[in-house]
């Protein structure tokens, strides 16, 4: 990883109460290159992202994108900062009074006054690039779930950002779907230069479009490198998330207070199932 | 042993209300100054005033038709014990001018367009629409609450207005052909005895009081609402539940401050 840093973290540590979600992070993401960041449900992945995007500030340590600290921006620099940013939400998050067309010019029309003919041209050639330019007209209701997602990419894109994140972008598609938003991401980020940060668990999709991995365990990052490197990854707790087994380092069952035959013999007694 | 509890339990429950209170006036705040933020879209204003305005219209106007004529043979069954059903008309416009209208307006509002208000903004939380808004660097503030908040407050006093209107002439309706009373002392009487300052404007303020809390309350329990289905249902029906409440107490209050 000798290329320059766009994003990094530095010691970011982050916990919902007492509940620690990211127990110290160190992480570096290139400028130019698809970066995963993979691991259970429940991990920190997202709460990682809304991190690098500045929706929720870390208790301790520094995230930097393109050399600016992002605890010392005012929320105006903040706001600044993120018209340079894209994110593709799990479930599209597209406005639903508005139809794909509107969506996907939304951002043009509340930052910039452009000429009708000229946001047109704009908003159509991201929407041909998804290959929806046909569906310009239809309202999120009429789209479906695939349709969707790739007009929320559109909208994620038309502002040419350097840095785009992709919650989930896999989850809940169709295979057919899948691929086409793989391709997408890959042809996106090479069109536009920019930096792709891409969180999901679909470890084949994810492989075959990053150019480089990190897997978040326990708060942690316990395995980074390019996608050859992890699948040769020593570690235990890799090998279980990559391989999809159910037991492991991460177990099977969630903790419990008993154990199962104490827990058997006082439901018994009390003669109920719980 | 029970009180000994029940006094750190309400001192608990105050601890955690008051910054709840606080972070809530806040968001009033910013809300309210978002107008100068570049991102408040006056035509969103327009469009939303519409939406609660004048789309409310109807059911103000039917609420306050009925109100007045209740009030006419209300007013009659009591006066005419007395004979004094020359100050019918008074009675029905003080009534309506100083309470009836600004309060079942507000309710009325409450239940027709603060319901709407919280489930809209907390179906948008829950489908992250307010997220994606953020990362668009738009604040929802700006875009999404502070048009409605403005349109709340500018609806609810004219709202109140025309209900009064309205209800004077139901009043009037059933108390001059109906019940007979002369319809020249009808007016008089209620021109010489209210008075601009005093009641109608009382009455008014009260009103933009009003529409404040009730768009407020909306406005935050549908951006603090829990992002699920159960979370958006919860805080609609708490809306117009703390809403109304709200409003009755708030009216009290002004009333004993108003009236001395």
């Amino acid at each position: 990883m000798a290329a320059e840093a766009l994003v990094e973290l530095e010691n970011v540590r982050f916990a919902r109460g007492s509940h620690p979600v990211l127990a110290g992070v160190d992480m570096h993401i290139p400028r130019g290159a698809i970066v995963a960041l993979m691991g259970a449900s429940g991990g920190g992945k997202t709460t990682m992202l809304n991190l690098m995007a500045g929706t929720l500030r870390p208790q301790s340590g520094q995230i930097r994108i393109a050399g600016q600290d992002l605890q010392k921006l005012s929320e105006d620099a903040m706001y600044g900062l993120r018209r340079q940013m894209g994110m593709l939400f799990q479930h599209s998050a597209l406005f639903t009074d508005l139809s794909a067309f509107e969506n996907v010019a939304f951002p043009l029309r509340r930052h910039f006054r452009l000429p009708e003919n000229l946001l047109r041209k704009l908003v159509m050639m991201k929407l041909e690039a998804v290959g929806l330019r046909g569906a310009a007209g239809l309202f999120p209701a009429e789209l479906s779930g695939g349709m969707g997602r790739r007009i929320a990419l559109a909208r994620a894109v038309v502002m040419d950002p350097m840095l785009i994140f992709y919650d989930e972008p896999f989850t809940g598609l169709d295979p057919i779907s899948v691929g086409i938003i793989a391709s997408l991401i890959k042809r996106l980020n090479t069109a536009l230069g920019a930096t792709s940060v891409l969180v999901s668990h679909d470890v084949e999709e994810t492989f075959s479009i990053a150019d480089y991995g990190f897997i978040l365990a326990g708060g942690k990052i316990i395995a980074e490198g390019s996608p050859a490197d992890l699948r040769a990854s020593d570690s235990a707790l890799a090998r279980q998330f990559l391989g999809g087994q159910p037991d492991g380092p991460v177990p099977f069952h969630y903790p419990a207070r008993q154990d199962y035959a104490a827990a058997l013999r006082d439901s018994h007694a009390a003669g109920e199932v719980l | 042993m029970a009180m000994l509890e029940f006094i750190p339990q309400l001192g608990r429950r105050a601890l955690q209300t008051v910054p709840g209170l606080g972070v809530a006036s806040r968001f009033l705040l910013s809300s309210l100054l978002s107008v100068f933020n570049r991102h408040f879209s006056f035509q969103q204003l327009f469009r939303q005033i519409y939406g609660f305005g004048v789309r409310s219209l109807i059911l103000m106007v039917v609420a306050a038709f009925f109100t007045g004529m209740v009030l006419g043979f209300q007013g009659y069954y009591a006066l005419v014990r007395f004979g004094a059903t020359s100050a019918l008309g008074t009675l029905i416009a003080l009534s309506l001018l100083r309470e009836l209208g600004p309060v079942l307006t507000a309710l009325l509002f409450a239940g027709r367009a603060g319901s709407a208000l919280t489930a809209e903004i907390s179906s948008m939380k829950a489908t992250e629409q307010l997220s994606a808004m953020e990362m668009m660097a738009v604040n929802p503030l700006a875009w999404v609450v502070a048009p409605r908040l403005w349109a709340g407050i500018i609806s609810v006093p004219i709202l109140c207005a025309i209900f009064d209107l309205v209800g004077i002439f139901g009043g009037y309706l059933i108390s001059v052909p109906v019940l007979g009373v002369d319809g020249g002392t009808f007016w008089a009487q209620m021109q010489s005895n209210v008075t601009f300052s005093g009641d109608i404007l009382t009455g008014l303020f009260k009103a933009l009081c009003f529409g404040v809390v009730v768009t407020w309350i909306a406005a935050w329990k549908g951006y603090t609402a829990r992002p699920t289905a159960e979370g958006v249902g919860n805080a609609t029906t708490l809306s117009v539940v703390t809403a109304s409440l709200t409003v009755l107490g708030l009216d009290f209050i002004l009333t004993a401050l108003l009236f001395s």
